[in-house]
C-alpha cells in the first residue's frame, strides 16, 4: 500500500541548467517519467507549457492511483478488516507527506478537500460566516485568481462586509505601503496568492502576514501556484490558512489541501455533515469528531490522497529547491527569447519570477497565437487566465501564458520562440 | 493546405485586417452584444431593419482573427436578406459550426452534405468560417457573432 517504489529517472545532480549548488538539473531525463511528454504533434515533440493550469503526471503517480483501485480498494476509517486498515493507513500516510511538505506542526492541521477552490470556499463559509460581520473588512490583492476573489466577494455580500483591494504596480508587484494603510481594526482577513498565476510574482507573504497579525487579522494564502515551484513552510510564513490543489503539483485531479492552524480547526464548526465526521449521533443531535475528520464528511478520496502523497515524494526526490531554481532560470531564459521577437511585450517585472511568463504579441490576438503554437506542438494558455481584474489593470483583454514545470527545457522555450515567429509570418507581420 | 492554412485562409486574414461594416449604427432598430468568457472576445452588433429586411448591419468585434472575420462575413451575408432568411441562415451556420468533426477525418469535400444535412454549396460564401469546426478549441470564436445575431433579431416566434 506504500505505492510504487519507482524513483524519478535521475536526481537533480547531473546535467542541464545549473541548480542552486551549480549542479545541472536533469530536466531531459525527468521528461521520461511523464508518458504524455513522449508524444508527438504533427511530427514534432509535444511541448507542454501550460503547467500553471495543470501539470502532467509522472508514471509513479498514475501507478500509485491504479494500485489503490486494483489491490487497495476499501473505505477509509470504516472497515475493521485488513483491506480497510490498509486503506486508512495509506490515506493517513498521504496526510503526513503533505504535512512534511509544507512543514506544518501536526498532521491534523492538514484537511483534504476536492481542490484549492473548494478549500478557499470552505474557509469563506465555515470560518468567514462566523468571523466576518457587518462593517468588517476583508482585504484581497489585485492579482488574485478568481478562486481567491469570488468567495470573498460572496462572503462580504452575505455578511454586509467591505472588500478592499491591494493595488498592483506596473511591474506586477503589490503596493505594500497601500496594504499597510488598508489594514485596520476592522480587518478580519487578508487573502493573498503566494505566487501570481499570471505574472509568476512571488509575493512577500511572510512580511504581509506579520502586518496583518499586528491588527489581529487572519491570513489565507492561495498556494496553488507555489507548492510545485517553491519551498513552502507554513510555520515560517505564519499564515493561518494555506490552500492548494494536487493536480498543479504532479498529483491527480479532485484532491486538494486546506491547512489551518490547529487552534483554528479546533474551534471551527463543520461545513458539511454526514458520515465519518461524527463523534456521537442521536436522532436529534450529534457531536463532531476531532479535526481533521470533522472537515472530511463522506467517503474520503483515497486514490486522490495516495496519488498526491506519491507526487509529494516525487517532488521531494527531485528536490524542491532545485526545481525552483530550474524554473526561475527557464523564466529568465524565456524572457530573453521572447523579448528578442519584434512585437512581444512581457508582462510584469523581471524580478522574482517563479516559472510563469505572460505576454502579448502585437498584431496577433492571444487566441490566434495559441492556435499557431498548438500547430507547432507547443501548448500554452491564452485568455484572461481567470484573473480578469489583473488583466484589466494592465488594459488587456487577453494574454498568452507560458508556465514551466520540472520537465521543461531550454529547447521547449526555443520551440515557443519559433512558433511565435511563425505566427508573425502567418499574420503578415 | 496545412490544417493551419485552412483555419487562417486568406479571406479570414483579410476580413480580420479590414472588417466590413465595422463599428456601430447610430440609430439601430435591433442590437445585441455578447462575449466569450473563456478568451475575453467582446462583440456588439447593430442592425437596421425596414420592411422585414436587414438594410444595414455593423459589427464591432474586439477579439481574435476568427471572431472578427466571422463577424465581418456575417454582416455581408445578412445585409439585404429578409429577417426570416437571416434567422434561418444563422441557425444553419450555428448547426454546422457546432457539429463535432473527428480530428483525423479532415475537411469534407465540396458539395458533400455535412452531418447536419445542409449542403455546403448553399453556404459557400461562408465556407472559410465553417472550416473552424475542424478546430474544436476555436468554434466559440466563430459562433459568437452568429449567436449575437440571433439575440439581436429575437426568438423565432417574434417573426414578423
Amino acid at each position: 500500500m506504500t505505492g510504487t517504489t519507482e524513483q524519478p529517472s535521475r536526481r537533480a545532480s547531473s546535467e542541464q541548467s545549473p541548480g542552486p549548488s551549480g549542479a545541472p538539473f536533469p530536466a531531459h531525463e525527468l521528461k521520461r517519467d511523464f508518458p504524455a511528454l513522449l508524444l508527438q504533434v504533427n511530427g514534432k515533440p509535444l511541448v507542454y507549457l501550460d503547467n500553471a493550469a495543470t501539470t502532467q503526471k509522472p508514471r509513479c503517480v498514475v501507478d500509485a492511483i491504479a494500485e489503490v483501485y486494483t489491490t487497495g480498494c476499501a473505505n477509509v476509517q470504516r472497515g475493521a478488516y485488513r483491506l480497510g486498515a490498509k486503506a486508512t493507513s495509506a490515506y493517513e500516510a498521504a496526510r503526513v507527506s503533505v504535512q512534511r511538505l509544507i512543514v506544518a506542526e501536526h498532521p491534523h492541521e492538514v484537511v483534504f478537500s476536492s481542490g484549492c477552490t473548494a478549500a478557499i470556499n470552505m474557509v469563506a463559509r465555515a470560518w468567514g460566516d462566523d468571523h466576518v460581520g457587518p462593517g468588517d473588512e476583508v482585504i484581497v490583492s489585485g492579482l488574485e485568481h478568481h478562486s481567491n476573489l469570488l468567495p470573498w466577494q460572496e462572503l462580504c455580500r452575505r455578511r454586509s462586509a467591505r472588500l478592499l483591494h491591494i493595488p498592483v504596480d506596473d511591474q506586477g508587484a503589490l503596493d505594500l505601503e497601500a496594504y499597510e494603510r488598508l489594514l485596520g481594526a476592522r480587518t478580519r482577513l487578508v487573502a493573498l496568492a503566494h505566487v501570481s498565476n499570471v505574472l509568476g510574482t512571488l509575493n512577500p507573504v511572510e512580511q504581509m502576514v506579520q502586518s496583518a497579525h499586528r491588527v489581529g487579522a487572519r491570513v489565507l494564502v492561495d498556494g496553488a501556484q507555489a507548492v510545485s515551484r517553491s519551498p513552502v513552510d507554513v510555520r515560517a510564513l505564519d499564515c493561518d490558512f494555506y490552500a492548494f490543489s494536487g493536480h498543479k503539483m504532479y498529483g491527480p485531479f479532485g484532491i486538494g489541501v486546506l491547512y489551518a492552524k490547529a487552534d483554528i480547526w479546533a474551534e471551527l464548526a463543520p461545513l458539511f455533515s454526514g458520515g465519518g465526521m461524527v463523534d456521537e449521533v442521536e436522532l436529534e443531535r450529534a457531536s463532531w469528531a476531532s479535526p481533521p475528520r470533522r472537515f472530511e464528511a463522506g467517503t474520503p478520496n483515497l486514490a486522490g490522497a495516495v496519488g498526491l502523497g506519491r507526487a509529494v515524494k516525487y517532488l521531494q526526490t527531485v528536490g524542491i529547491d532545485a526545481v525552483a531554481s530550474h524554473e526561475r532560470a527557464l523564466s529568465t531564459y524565456a524572457r530573453s527569447v521572447l523579448e528578442a521577437i519584434p512585437g512581444v511585450v512581457v508582462l510584469g517585472g523581471a524580478e522574482g519570477n517563479a516559472g510563469i511568463v505572460s505576454f502579448t504579441l502585437e498584431g496577433v490576438h492571444a487566441h490566434d497565437v495559441s492556435t499557431v503554437l498548438d500547430d507547432a506542438g507547443v501548448m500554452v494558455r491564452a485568455g484572461h487566465l481567470c484573473a480578469e481584474p489583473l488583466l484589466r489593470r494592465f488594459g488587456l483583454p487577453a494574454v498568452v501564458r507560458a508556465s514551466f514545470a520540472l520537465y521543461n527545457t531550454r529547447e521547449d522555450v526555443d520551440a515557443l520562440g519559433l512558433g511565435l515567429r511563425s505566427a508573425r509570418g502567418i499574420f503578415g507581420l | 493546405m496545412s490544417d493551419l492554412g485552412q483555419l487562417y485562409q486568406a479571406s479570414i486574414l483579410e476580413h480580420h485586417a479590414r472588417p466590413r461594416n465595422p463599428g456601430r449604427l447610430p440609430e439601430p432598430t435591433h442590437q445585441a452584444a455578447g462575449n466569450n468568457p473563456l478568451c475575453g472576445d467582446r462583440l456588439s452588433l447593430t442592425l437596421r431593419v425596414s420592411e422585414g429586411r436587414v438594410s444595414e448591419a455593423r459589427c464591432d468585434a474586439k477579439g481574435c482573427a476568427i471572431c472578427r472575420a466571422s463577424g465581418s462575413l456575417m454582416t455581408e451575408a445578412v445585409i439585404g436578406r429578409s429577417c426570416a432568411d437571416v434567422r434561418e441562415l444563422a441557425e444553419r451556420v450555428l448547426a454546422e459550426l457546432r457539429t463535432p468533426v473527428e480530428p483525423a477525418s479532415g475537411p469534407p469535400a465540396a458539395g458533400v452534405p455535412s452531418p447536419s444535412g445542409v449542403s455546403h454549396d448553399s453556404l459557400a460564401p461562408l465556407e472559410a468560417i465553417l472550416h473552424v469546426r475542424h478546430f474544436q478549441g476555436r468554434v466559440r470564436c466563430a459562433t459568437l457573432s452568429w449567436e449575437v445575431l440571433e439575440k439581436a433579431l429575437g426568438p423565432l416566434t417574434a417573426r414578423v
